[in-house]
């Protein structure tokens, strides 16, 4: 139990009414590297901030060491941070900028008296002792001799070289990272990933790493946390999370990957791409599931020998492969291999049954709770949208005061009724003239799976998703306005005892 | 089509001459008269007259005092003014900065007589000079000290609060240590806008102080009615004073001194 040093238990964080973690539960144990790993905005510097005391949990528990820490200011945590835009003291020289916690630091020393007995007394640290241990920490991150230069005068490597000895110095339970290397250009951002974890085995502490750098965080990690919309997807070793994402969220984001539609047509056997394989994963039968399959896992070989047969319709040279693209039938399969093929050759591939992965759907259907409005028409995610209301009531039709009569003849007034709203994938279109479709929002999400792209637009104001499929490109943060037939629009009654939430 | 060209040199002519007739030769004839006596003769007499004069010399002194007080008054209200606003994440901050500022705006004769009236009305008038006189000062400095401030705590990094506090720091500690050195330029600032018209603002004097109260500024108006070269001497003296005092708070050296405020 104690080897947890850091656990979060049910964290919820609310930034006025935006929810930014939503029921984060995990553990950090004692000395290894962690990093959480998500796109910007997905949570993972609130997570860190919480850690570090600047932010507090809205609800949920943090515990260091079993104890509850939730509530203590940041000047009360054995935790240190290295801040994304280092956050040096510009009016301090290194010296004192290192030293800045040492000289704050009280240390319990043990001392015999005349008579034999002990006693201890907390005390300051020296004059010397800070002198030595600062001395130290500039050895370690290789800038000795740099005690009296100021701030201003370094470059980026070696301020972040100074915020991470500032932090170290203290000798934290944990050093916190909020994306460290961010603002360091590729190559000084390689040197430093392999710093860092020598730094991390030789200080023998805790690290929690914060990156949207997938490579960073497959290259650095003991454990990967990822984060989406401030719920974790998936924790895992880097090489479970790259072999068994959880999800298509991780199988797109970790990586280059097929993903497409498939069906499980039998047991261990999957329909994809219009044929069947062999697969590992088991999953109940005509189960529509996403089919994961890394570009590297696909072996190419003679035409007729392969599961899939396809035209390679591009070739592109990557330094250690050659990434092809095979159109098979209407679908594109991407392929990562050191052997090259030729543009408009015929070729077979087959897939292994264990590089086959095979995850549930995240989204087979739009729900959404609506309001009827005066005109008949049904208010929801922001817009509204013309419907046909008499699905409501079976056998009812609208008569020209544009009340609902039911079967029984009875006339009712919808207007502010509350309804369950569904809509299917495949029944949602956007467009970019802002006013063709009930509701707008921004594309946040863009998932190719083979012959369609996955599409979310999220509203605005009260952040609804729309997910769908579509044949077209669009760009991630397109702004675009939501269409969908009338009688694509299925409707149907809020049971009173669901109303009450 | 050719543009007419000037060359950085002769852009500059018309600034020159104006430093040449507004400045210089201004401050040469302040120094002419300063050293010569009526009959336009080089004389030391007025130096000396001022320094063997314990009325004109108390005069410096209390002035001295006076706008050492009003600064200080200014300084301690609009800190926390300043600190505050910089550090919230209030959308109408804009706003109540603006409300602190716009007095400013505000004919400065309209707002003195505004004050002698309301001093008046709850008796004060006449009865606590030197008190009226620092109130009517802060009053009217307050904004000069608010915005050098302001501007300078906004440009404080919050990350470097929160550093603070990281490495251990309490609120005392991030404050003595962090706040207050950084803002120092502005603190500066503030107190080279407010000093200097605080020893020479006479009308503030005049008018809140019953014309009881005379600082160095009164002082010279009336020499120049009287004796210009005795004027001219305590104008010189006065901006030794100054010159000394900006010197020694190191308002000449920093380089980002902030008088102003981006509302």
């Amino acid at each position: 139990m104690s080897e947890h040093i850091i656990e979060l238990q049910n964290v919820t964080k609310y930034y006025d009414d935006n929810l930014v973690i939503d029921d984060v539960s995990f553990y950090v144990k004692k000395g290894e590297f962690i990093t959480f790993l998500g796109p910007s905005g997905c949570g993972k510097t609130t997570t860190l901030r919480m850690i570090a005391g600047f932010d507090l949990p809205t609800k949920g528990k943090i515990l260091l060491n079993g104890k509850d820490i939730s509530l203590l200011p940041p000047n009360k945590r054995p935790v240190n941070t290295v801040f994304q835009r280092y956050a040096l003291f510009p009016h301090l020289n290194i010296y004192d900028n290192i030293a800045f916690g040492l000289r704050m630091k009280r240390v319990r020393n043990t001392y015999r008296n005349e008579s034999g007995e002990t006693y201890t007394k907390t005390e300051k640290l020296t004059k010397a002792e800070i002198a030595a241990k600062v001395k130290k920490a500039l050895e370690i991150v290789d800038l000795e001799g740099f005690e009296k230069r100021s701030v201003a005068t370094l470059s980026g490597g070696q301020q972040q070289r100074v915020a991470i000895a500032r932090a170290i110095v203290n000798e934290p339970e944990i050093l916190l990272l909020d994306e460290p290397l961010g603002a360091l250009d590729l190559k000084m951002r390689k040197e430093m990933q392999i710093e860092l974890k020598e730094m991390h085995k030789r200080l023998g502490i805790t690290f929690i790493y914060v990156t949207h750098d997938q490579e960073e965080a497959l290259t650095m990690s003991d454990t990967i946390v990822v984060m989406a919309d401030g719920v974790v997807q998936q924790i895992g070793t880097p090489t479970d999370i790259y072999n068994e994402p959880a999800n298509t969220f991780v199988a797109d984001f970790i990586g280059e990957s097929n993903i497409f539609n498939g069906t499980v047509t039998g047991s261990r056997k999957v329909k994809f791409c219009g044929k069947t394989f062999d697969c590992v994963d088991d999953f109940e039968k005509n189960e529509m599931v996403d089919v994961v399959v890394r570009p590297e896992d696909i072996v190419m070989c003679a035409p007729d020998e392969g599961t899939l047969k396809g035209t390679v319709i591009s070739v592109v040279f990557k330094g250690i492969h050659y990434e092809i693209t095979v159109q098979v039938g209407k679908y594109e399969v991407v392929i990562q291999s050191t052997e090259k093929r030729e543009e408009g050759e015929t070729i077979g591939m087959k897939i292994p049954a264990q590089e086959i992965h095979l995850m549930k759907r995240l989204y087979t259907l739009n729900s959404f709770d609506g309001v009827i409005t005066k005109r008949n028409t049904v208010e929801f995610a922001d817009g509204e949208f013309e419907c046909d209301v008499t699905q409501l009531y079976p056998g009812s039709s609208i008569d020209e005061e544009d009340y609902l009569v039911t079967a029984a003849g009875e006339k009712i007034d919808l207007t502010g009724t509350e309804v369950k709203v569904e809509v299917g994938l495949e029944d949602i279109s956007i467009s970019d003239d802002e006013n063709a479709g009930g509701t707008k929002g921004h594309i946040i999400s863009i998932i190719y799976k083979g012959d369609h792209y996955r599409l979310i637009v999220r509203t605005e104001e009260s952040e609804e998703d729309f997910v769908f499929s579509t044949d077209d490109l669009w760009n991630e943060n397109d702004f675009v306005s939501v269409i969908i037939p009338k009688d694509k629009i299925k409707l149907s009654l809020k049971n009173v005892e669901e109303k009450k939430r | 089509m050719k543009m007419p060209r000037f060359s950085r040199k002769t852009l500059c002519i018309p600034y020159a001459v104006f430093l040449l007739f507004f400045v210089i030769v201004p401050m040469l004839v302040i120094v002419f008269y300063a050293f010569t006596d009526t009959a336009n003769g080089f004389s030391f007499s007025n130096f000396i007259n001022f320094f063997s004069d314990p009325t004109k010399l108390s005069t410096i002194v209390y002035s001295f005092v006076i706008a050492l007080i009003t600064t200080a008054v200014c300084l301690l209200l609009a800190y926390p003014v300043a600190y505050i606003l910089s550090r919230s994440k209030m959308k109408k901050k804009n706003v109540i900065l603006m409300l602190f500022v716009t007095p400013m705006w505000i004919n400065f004769v309209l707002r003195i007589n505004a004050i002698r009236e309301l001093l008046k009305w709850i008796g004060l008038l006449g009865e606590a000079n030197y008190f009226n006189t620092i109130f009517g000062m802060v009053y009217d400095f307050l904004p000069f000290m608010i915005l050098p401030l302001y501007t300078t705590m906004l440009k404080i990094d919050n990350n470097l609060y929160e550093a603070s506090a990281d490495l251990g720091g309490n609120a005392f500690i991030t404050f003595t240590r962090i706040t207050l050195p950084l803002s120092m330029p502005g603190i500066m600032s503030g107190i080279t806008m407010v000093f200097l018209p605080s020893m020479t603002n006479y009308v503030v004097s005049d008018m809140l102080g019953n014309s009881k109260v005379t600082i160095i500024g009164k002082f010279i108006e009336t020499y120049f009615g009287t004796d210009w070269h005795m004027g001219s001497m305590i104008a010189l003296i006065l901006l030794v004073v100054v010159f000394v005092s900006t010197l020694l708070s190191g308002g000449f050296k920093s380089e980002d001194n902030v008088r102003g405020a981006n509302i």
